[in-house]
């Protein structure tokens, strides 16, 4: 073997290796295996409860640091107003952060309604979050690995990694995901992450001097919320996606989007 | 032999964009608990979200330094409601900031107290006023103490 020889061989040898070694990086499938936790946090919501005064949007936006004045929040909610005609009528003022101060209906574009009590037959608030789903579409289009769910079910985004392409913002069915004026990162609710690690309760439901808003913790079966949602009537938004949202409602009307 | 030269090109393309990506990409950087599809990500963002710092601290703190108005506050109509809702999140209150804010404006008490008639929620059933008639253009705690709302009419202190 002359020189030449060798150092072709010594060349392909170490591509080959390298190679190998940098493919295992990426798929290894000894982790792949999902580890069993006792912890999956899920969430509650009464839409009866619910009064509209979107203290927990406020709380949210202030304990995440969401500019308080750009339309962009992590939770918001929304009022549905049905009349005796069947007509339905539904805005999210500032996403309610500064609640619901008038019977007027937001019609957008600076138009308000109206709406005489005796034909309202039905009117209540629904309070939107991130549903934490069991099977994330947002998480399966990033390219990057910038966004993923843990093992405790909540879907967390990695500011340092996201590069701001927005698939995922396109790829939630509920619209949750927005992009953050601040970080020019995707931003999402993680169900204040840096609480409910630290025994609080997300800001928005610490706010909520109704109790519309709870935290749980779906495979405890000491778990009040676990226990609601395991005997009584509960819905989740649109199930027809396949993403098994992990938000469920109490009195979740058909006339919600 | 003349025709394998592209391919040395690539392969050496791959080789380096491989030595690169293992410096360029953190050790922790992989498939975790929830497999290829859903748990492919850095490890230690998780910590960098659990060490994400509370603003709101809860009304069991403030109540540590100002007893009389948790006091107040537990004993009538308003006890459900959070002391930063109205004062906004404490933070590293006294230390930083020194004072909260005393939002005395017409909106905050408002937000439940609009007279709104929803049959299917429990905003009803709060006692409202038209915003419109109910003493226009006043503060609301000119004559209501925010923290005894028990106490209907005009406030004594
Ligand atoms: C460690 C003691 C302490 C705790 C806990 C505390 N405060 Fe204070 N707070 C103070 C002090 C001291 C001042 C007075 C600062 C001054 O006037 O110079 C103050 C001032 C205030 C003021 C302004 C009063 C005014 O007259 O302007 C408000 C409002 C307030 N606190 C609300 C709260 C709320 C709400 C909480 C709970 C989230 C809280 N505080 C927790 C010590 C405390
Ligand atoms: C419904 C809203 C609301 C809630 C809830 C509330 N406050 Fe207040 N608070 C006010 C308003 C409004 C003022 C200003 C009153 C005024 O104009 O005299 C005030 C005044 C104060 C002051 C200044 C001194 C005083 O008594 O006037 C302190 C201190 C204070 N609040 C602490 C608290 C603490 C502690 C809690 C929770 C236990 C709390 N507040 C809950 C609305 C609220
Ligand atoms: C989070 C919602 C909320 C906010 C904000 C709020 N209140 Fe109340 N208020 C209530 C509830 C709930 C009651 C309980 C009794 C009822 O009306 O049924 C009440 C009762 C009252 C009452 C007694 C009514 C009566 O005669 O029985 C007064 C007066 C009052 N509030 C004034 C105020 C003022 C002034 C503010 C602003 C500083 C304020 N409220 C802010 C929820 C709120
Ligand atoms: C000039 C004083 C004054 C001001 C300002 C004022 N109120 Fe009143 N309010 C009263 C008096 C007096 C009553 C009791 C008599 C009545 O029902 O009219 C009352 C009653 C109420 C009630 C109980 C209504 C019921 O059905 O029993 C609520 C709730 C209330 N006020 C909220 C507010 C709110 C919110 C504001 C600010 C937007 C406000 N008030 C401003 C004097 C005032």
């Amino acid at each position: 073997m002359n020189r030449r020889d060798f150092i072709k061989l010594a060349m392909k040898g170490t591509a080959v290796v390298v190679l190998a070694k940098g493919l295992d990086g990426i798929f290894r499938p000894s982790d792949v295996q999902a580890l069993a936790t006792p912890l999956r946090f899920v969430f509650l919501v009464d839409t009866y409860k619910c009064i509209g005064c979107g203290f927990c949007v406020k709380a949210c936006k202030l304990e995440n640091e969401i500019p308080f004045d750009a339309d962009v929040s992590r939770t918001w909610v929304e009022r549905y107003v049905v009349t005796s005609e069947g007509e339905v009528f539904a805005d999210t003022p500032k996403e309610a952060r500064n609640g619901f101060i008038t019977g007027q209906i937001d019609l957008g574009r600076g138009k308000f309604k109206d709406i005489p009590r005796e034909k309202i037959k039905k009117a209540f608030f629904v309070p939107k979050l991130c549903n934490q789903c069991e099977k994330p579409s947002c998480v399966q289009v990033c390219p990057v690995g910038a966004t993923y769910q843990n093992a405790d079910g909540v879907v967390l985004v990695d500011r340092k990694w996201c590069i701001g392409c927005g698939y995922c913002i396109m790829a939630c069915p509920y619209g949750m995901r927005f992009f953050h004026p601040v970080h020019h990162v995707a931003d999402k609710c993680n169900f204040c992450y840096h609480r409910i690690n630290h025994g609080l309760r997300p800001a928005c439901v610490q706010a909520c001097p109704t109790g519309a808003r709870q935290i749980g913790n779906i495979k405890d079966h000491g778990d009040p919320v676990e226990n609601i949602i395991r005997t009584q009537q509960v819905a989740v938004h649109k199930p027809e996606y396949g993403t098994n949202p992990q938000v469920y409602y109490i009195g979740l009307g058909e006339e919600v989007r | 032999m003349h025709v394998l030269r592209p391919l040395y090109v690539v392969l050496a393309l791959a080789v380096i964009m491989l030595i690169a990506r293992s410096f360029w990409v953190p050790n922790d950087f992989g498939t975790h608990e929830q497999g290829y599809t859903y748990g492919w990500y850095r490890q230690s963002n998780v910590e960098e979200w659990k060490n994400f710092t509370v603003k709101y601290r809860g009304k069991e703190f403030c109540g540590t330094c100002h007893a009389g108005q948790a006091q107040k506050l537990a004993s009538a109509h308003h006890k459900d409601i959070e002391c930063e809702n109205c004062h906004g999140p404490a933070l590293f209150h006294p230390a930083d900031p020194l004072k909260l804010v005393l939002d005395r404006s017409r909106e905050l008490c408002l937000r439940c107290h609009t007279s709104l008639f929803y049959p299917t929620s429990q905003r009803s059933q709060i006692k409202g006023i038209n915003p419109d008639q109910h003493n226009l253009g006043l503060e609301c705690t000119l004559c209501h103490k925010p923290h005894e709302a028990s106490k209907p009419g005009r406030r004594n202190r």
